[in-house]
């Protein structure tokens, strides 16, 4: 029997493309023409002023750490103590991810490090955009 | 909303709380309904409005027997119970109902009959949350607490106090789930459930439910109990995705919500005589000082530290011993209700004496909404 899966998301018609760019190696995000206001998660409309022209652009993938907890509990695909992280773009928008190569301490997790997104490839259809430390 | 128009006038908890296996959740609903019309001298028939969160009225209302003319099945989570307050108070104004009854039930620790929760993997957050690792309410709600000890200067030890000092409610209430004295080297030392939060900051998991009556003004003055009147409410939205508040360092529905039920009651908060704040999480009271506007963020943790929240300090908050002492169906919401109308009409168990005006404030989901209720027992 094989080891329990982490969840998995499905995308929707509004989504499909951030999921299309993961698989692709980009971390898409988007940006209202009328505002300039980058959001997520996605939506063909900009939360911020309700235009719907709207672009999808190739984000730089940098972030830093905004928060997290170190979970201790077991979760299906998940070896405890893992932390579930908030991460800041540098963009702007933030979003939850997993920080990967790095321990899974409070030590080694400080507020406010610089990370950068690694993918991590679920399936054929799904990639998953997780976050490592900066390099240098 | 004006105040002092709608009072409630009868208030029951189920007949038991904690652990009750041989009751299902529908019927723990019924149990609390009956308690509180029981409790206002009221037969079923007498009511004409009904709201309730999670069930949908329809199933509590058949249920119960009743014909309603007004309904509420507003379910925004924990605070649901605010909302209906505050819908019913301005439904009674209006002239659509007379006698409101709101119920809460939950078999959260026994799992009889309860409504199972499902998240899809095609919603936002089964996309952009659950394939992270979140699983309970422990694993997401103290999120965003690192970045709001950072910002604030909030230590360890001072969140700590929170659950510390509502033990000593607690131990004040025989109904209490928890009533052994804590200090704060036990909740630091207690079992690591999601860094920073450990076993004593997370709330209880209990079976339970209340219920409350609501009229006019000017009809509870025939009511057998002592009327508590609204002053001011307050309610908002903001993301049920904890990833995407606008900050972590206050939450947007609290401070909407709080501050609007102030205006409306027309209060200083110096005049605050007894505070609930729903705490699901040692953090929340924290918020809560902040987002209401009771001090800075930055004083809040220091202002538990020092005691002024304890039996005999000035700002008695959580004094039924809270989610984390008194018990936690799931829905806190409505014990926190309870908890201040029991202040108002001054038969608390840890009665605050001549208190008489009450905040009653509640969070939903991972601070998703946000419901305040402001009573008092003068009108």
């Amino acid at each position: 029997m094989a080891e329990p899966a982490r969840a998995k998301p499905k995308p929707t018609p509004e989504t499909q493309h951030f999921w299309d760019g993961t698989q692709a190696g980009e971390l898409r995000l988007q940006r209202c023409d009328a505002c300039a206001n980058v959001y997520f998660p996605p939506r063909p409309f900009c939360p911020a002023c309700g235009g719907r022209k709207v672009c999808v652009f190739k984000a730089s993938g940098r972030a830093k750490l905004y928060s997290y907890v170190i979970h201790h509990r077991p979760v299906p695909g998940f070896t405890p103590p893992y932390a579930i992280a908030v991460v800041e773009l540098d963009e702007g928008p933030r979003m939850m991810s997993n920080i990967v190569d790095c321990p899974q301490t409070p030590e080694a997790l400080e507020l406010d490090m610089k990370l950068e997104v690694a993918f991590e490839k679920l399936d054929d259809k799904i990639t998953l955009p997780l976050f490592r430390p900066a390099k240098g | 909303m004006r105040r002092n128009q709608v009072a409630v006038v009868g208030a029951a908890e189920t007949t038991e709380l904690g652990v009750i296996p041989n009751v299902s959740q529908i019927q723990l609903h019924a149990d609390a309904a009956l308690n509180a019309i029981a409790d206002a001298g009221l037969k079923l028939s007498d009511i004409d409005g009904f709201a309730t969160a999670v069930e949908t009225p329809q199933q509590i209302a058949h249920y119960l027997g009743i014909t309603p003319t007004w309904v509420d099945g507003t379910s925004v989570g924990g605070c649901s119970f605010m909302l209906h307050v505050r819908h019913a108070a301005a439904a009674i104004e209006a002239g659509l109902c007379k006698t409101v009854l709101i119920t809460h039930a939950e078999s959260g620790k026994s799992n009889i009959g309860r409504t199972p929760r499902m998240i899809g993997p095609d919603s936002l957050n089964g996309q952009f949350e659950l394939p992270y690792g979140v699983s309970t309410p422990a694993s997401m709600f103290p999120i965003p607490v690192l970045r709001y000890m950072k910002t604030h200067g909030i230590t360890h030890e001072q969140i700590a106090m929170v659950a510390v000092v509502q033990r000593e409610w607690a131990a004040k209430n025989p109904r209490a789930t928890m009533k052994t004295p804590i200090t704060v080297e036990d909740v630091l030392n207690s079992r690591m459930i999601a860094y920073p939060f450990r076993i004593l900051q997370c709330c209880l998991v209990t079976d339970g439910g209340g219920a409350l009556i609501l009229t006019s003004a000017d009809r509870a003055r025939d009511f057998p109990r002592k009327p508590v009147y609204i002053l001011g409410t307050g309610e908002s939205v903001e993301t049920p995705m904890v990833s995407q508040m606008q900050t972590f360092d206050s939450s947007r529905a609290f401070r909407t919500a709080g501050p609007l039920a102030f205006r409306e009651a027309g209060i200083a908060h110096g005049d605050v005589d007894h505070l609930m704040v729903y705490d699901a999480f040692a953090h929340l009271p924290l918020y809560g000082l902040g987002d209401l506007g009771f001090m800075p963020h930055e004083e809040v943790g220091k202002f538990i530290a020092d005691g002024n929240t304890r039996p005999g300090g000035k700002l008695p908050l959580n004094t039924n011993g809270g989610g984390l002492s008194y018990m936690h169906s799931g829905m806190y919401g409505m014990y926190a209700l309870q908890e201040s109308v029991r202040q108002m009409r001054g038969i608390a168990p840890a009665q605050v004496q001549g208190a008489k005006i009450s905040v009653c404030h509640g969070v939903g989901g991972m601070f998703a909404a946000s419901g305040t209720i402001i009573f008092t027992n003068e009108r």
